[in-house]
């Protein structure tokens, strides 16, 4: 027994440290390995193959080819949850960005017990999930809702009927994202505080006002800020589900059928996992065609402070 | 214009400021608080009706306008919610889930962290490029095979599916935890290797110690993010009794949907032990945003 040990030991001495190392890293990063090869490559090369057939798990395996995607050119529901996806991805993000921004400003103004208008404004972006879904849909309820009691009061007396109408459901989806826009919050707070005070006294001396100094120094030097909201906001209001599922499942008449719950219906309830994966695949060049082209735009308008330094 | 009347001009541009800042400054308080006050109002009022409207007897619920302080608050809808589906189950089932996924999520993605962030092997950082790239993919895409995989072996109907992916780290923590690690002076690791220690030394008795902020961050995060799961449970879990307490909701909305004080009440401690835990540990949740994004 203390034989063998000592053999290993040998062994291993008789590595050079960098043999060493490169074994170390790759036991070290052993579960992302697997994670990688299984969870992320492997299936997306076997996603890419479902997509080329017709099953239901159960009977068999069909390969159709392109089947699945030219179906889904020409499927009309494809088509409205993907104006749907889109309609609340552009309408809420931009309106989150300012949202989110607005209050960081605001909080931004030496105010007092900064800690507690933190906490409140952060507070609903914590919580999520199922129980925040049922809590919107009472929230936009038409007759005994929240929303509505409070349009009452502003003397609307005609509310919206909100997730029951084709128009306004929609939209009462954006107004509770904006709910949730306390989250960006946090990280344009810590954007204004990284901002050097001597830029706005320099502006000072210039004479310039509050209006120009906002527009000229703290945007500019927001834009890293703006640019990440924009990014994680595109990405995940694509793949927005829950409130569809759990608020609407996708009514009235599809108004808030989006991409991910249509996904869901063809695959898990109507058992078309190759359909499904297809529209997956779509799904996610959709957003890579987005994202690159923030990614793109970014040269133009996103201010990097090291840049000037070059 | 001389420039005798453009320098009058500037004077009083001056000194304007200079009569009126005291008045505009009051008067700019009132209103930035005054915009504060209804916009925090604004964003509190539906927890406050969330949690009203639970304590409400079922009557009053519905009465409009709101009732915002009931006369006789009851208990009632959430003794008779508890009762309609086996809420205790689906409490102990997220728990359980969730304390394993948060041992699983720390341990794996700060032992891949480290190696990105100590040690120099072969090809390190093309290989941290690609994880770095794997975070723009939507786990729709990997949806369906992984499902597949899982019905092959029989994980259907079981905890695997929810537990095992966790316990293989992610790139997000990982990125996190790198960006971290790297902060902390390599002088203490460097002599620990002079005096013989191994990596895995210098990763549990270095390392890790000092990075409790971050490695906080971290498992306050996979709590609330498995506290709050939906799709994963919903697709695998098919037995009432292994729910967890967001498809058990869930459940109960089919159910009970026209009930708004039952709802409520049941949403509401589904929510409670996210809201404890933010108050508890608000400092690392405020530190985990800020950590992520600030740096793009």
């Amino acid at each position: 027994m203390a034989d063998e040990v000592l053999a290993h030991r040998t062994k291993m001495t008789r590595l050079s440290p960098r043999q060493r190392d490169n074994i170390a890293g790759y036991l070290f990063t052993l579960p992302w390995i697997i994670h990688f090869l299984l969870l992320i490559a492997g299936s997306m090369i076997f996603s890419f193959v479902i997509s080329l057939t017709r099953t239901d798990l159960l009977t068999g395996w069909e390969f159709i080819g392109l089947d699945n995607y030219t179906r889904l050119y020409n499927d009309n529901l494809f088509w409205k949850s993907l104006r749907v996806t889109a309609y609340y991805t552009f309408a809420l993000v931009p309106m989150g960005i300012v949202v989110g921004l607005s209050i960081a400003v605001l909080l931004n103004q030496k105010v007092k017990a900064l800690g507690l208008w933190r906490t409140v404004y952060y507070l609903p972006a914590v919580v999520s999930g199922v129980a925040v879904a049922i809590l919107w849909s009472w929230v936009l309820n038409p007759r005994f809702g929240l929303l509505n009691a409070g349009l009452r009061t502003l003397g609307i007396s005609d509310p919206p009927r909100w997730i029951f109408s084709e128009t306004w459901a929609v939209p009462a989806f954006i107004i509770m994202g904006l709910w949730g826009a306390g989250g960006s919050m946090l990280l344009y707070l810590a954007g204004l505080q990284g901002i050097p005070t001597q830029l706005y006294e320099a502006a000072d001396i210039d004479g310039a006002n509050r209006w120009t100094k906002f527009w000229n120094i703290t945007i500019p030097m927001l834009t890293p800020t703006i640019f990440f909201n924009l990014l994680v906001g595109i990405i995940g209001s694509f793949q927005v589900f829950t409130q569809a599922f759990i608020m609407t499942g996708g009514g009235p008449n599809n108004a808030t059928l989006t991409m991910v719950l249509y996904l869901y219906r063809q695959g898990f309830q109507n058992l078309r996992f190759g359909y499904a994966s297809a529209l997956a695949w779509v799904l996610f060049f959709i957003i890579l065609i987005f994202t690159l082209g923030v990614v793109k735009s970014s040269a133009a308008w996103v201010f990097y402070e090291g840049e000037l330094r070059r | 214009m001389t420039t005798q009347e453009q320098l009058t001009t500037r004077t009083q541009a001056r000194d304007w400021p200079l009569v009126w800042s005291k008045v505009f400054g009051v008067v700019g308080k009132i209103v930035l608080y005054g915009v504060l006050g209804l916009g925090a109002f604004i964003f509190l009022l539906p927890l406050l009706w969330m949690i009203s409207t639970s304590i409400k007897p079922e009557a009053l619920a519905y009465n409009v306008p709101i009732i915002w302080i009931p006369a006789e608050p009851t208990f009632r809808a959430y003794t008779e919610g508890w009762r309609t589906l086996p809420f205790d189950l689906f409490y102990r089932n997220t728990i359980l889930m969730t304390v394993v996924n948060i041992v699983g999520i720390v341990l794996s993605s700060s032992l891949v962290a480290f190696a990105f962030a100590r040690i120099r092997f072969w090809g390190r950082d093309t290989y941290f490029f690609i994880l770095l790239a794997t975070m723009m993919l939507p786990a729709q895409v990997t949806l369906i095979p992984i499902y597949v995989i899982w019905a092959r072996l029989g994980g259907v109907n079981s905890y695997w599916p929810l537990i095992v992916p966790q316990w293989l780290s992610n790139a997000y923590n990982v990125f996190l935890l790198r960006q971290f690690f790297m902060t902390i002076s390599p002088e203490m690791d460097d002599a620990a290797r002079i005096d013989g220690a191994g990596w895995l030394r210098i990763y549990s008795q270095i390392i890790m110690p000092m990075s409790k902020p971050a490695l906080g961050v971290i498992a306050i995060q996979a709590f609330a993010w498995n506290w709050n799961e939906f799709m994963g449970p919903l697709i695998y879990l098919s037995e009432t009794r292994k729910y967890t307490i967001s498809i058990g909701l869930r459940l109960f909305q089919t159910q009970q949907s026209q009930k708004m004080p039952e709802t409520m009440a049941m949403s509401l401690v589904a929510l409670v032990p996210v809201l404890v835990m933010f108050f508890v540990a608000q400092r690392y949740f405020i530190q985990g945003i800020v950590l992520t994004g600030v740096k793009g």
